[in-house]
């Protein structure tokens, strides 16, 4: 009898029940415009990371926060652990420059409709 | 070279660390099943490596293999016929026997 080594990840839902599709068309928000535009500077330009890294990225999310967060969430998430893992910029370099951008924002309302905690 | 040809009967195997931390490409759902090689589609650099920031080099076979979804799903219900088609890298294929 072969042991199974193998675990189902939480994005491998191939088979199980998904449920509703949204197929709803949507604008894309200015944020999230901007998060594919890092990517892809991130990749092609500045050879900082693969494409393979962000779904690395992506699929090691926990589930809840993986099923909570929206699919540009989960890019800016993969990409920004991928860069700090990558010794790109410091937890305390992102997190003075988030307060710094926040600042910006006394009432708390981003343009582009950027979602709190978002970049 | 490639190790398998088109036709030729192969299995997908399981021995694989479970996820995170490491990256998997094939689906769960056909993992330890049996199909045939529809087609070779060439040598790509391997992305449950390049998935680490490694080179990902050698590049590896990729194979489109074909299974029969009544083997795939317990209470399919469609055509006897009906096929499910599935890009998988070499290093996750064993050679299996006729009817496996």
């Amino acid at each position: 009898m072969e042991r199974d080594f193998t675990a189902r990840g939480h994005h491998d839902m191939g088979g199980l029940d998904g449920g509703e599709i949204d197929r709803a068309e949507h604008d894309y928000a200015l944020w999230e415009k901007r998060v594919d535009a890092l990517m892809m500077l991130c990749t092609n330009r500045l050879k900082l990371m693969t494409v393979d890294q962000l779904r690395k990225g992506i699929e090691a999310l926990p589930p809840e926060a993986y099923d909570e967060m929206t699919y540009y969430e989960r890019w800016i998430s993969s990409v920004t652990n991928t860069l700090l893992e990558r010794g790109v910029f410091t937890a305390d370099e992102l997190g003075a420059k988030m307060e710094e951008v926040r600042a910006r924002y006394p009432d708390g309302v981003m343009p582009g409709g950027a979602a709190g905690g978002g970049c | 070279m490639p190790r398998f040809a088109v036709g030729d009967r192969v299995r997908v195997h399981k021995q694989f660390p479970p996820t995170p931390p490491s990256h998997i490409r094939t689906p769960y759902y056909i993992r330890g099943l049996s199909g045939t090689v529809e087609r070779i589609c060439g040598a790509f650099k391997n992305p449950e490596e390049l998935a680490f920031g490694r080179p990902g080099t050698p590049e590896v076979p990729l194979y489109r293999v074909r299974f029969r979804q009544k083997d795939v799903w317990p209470d399919y219900d469609g055509n006897e016929a009906d096929k499910i088609e599935i890009e998988i890298f070499e290093f996750w294929l064993d050679a299996a026997g006729d009817g496996a």
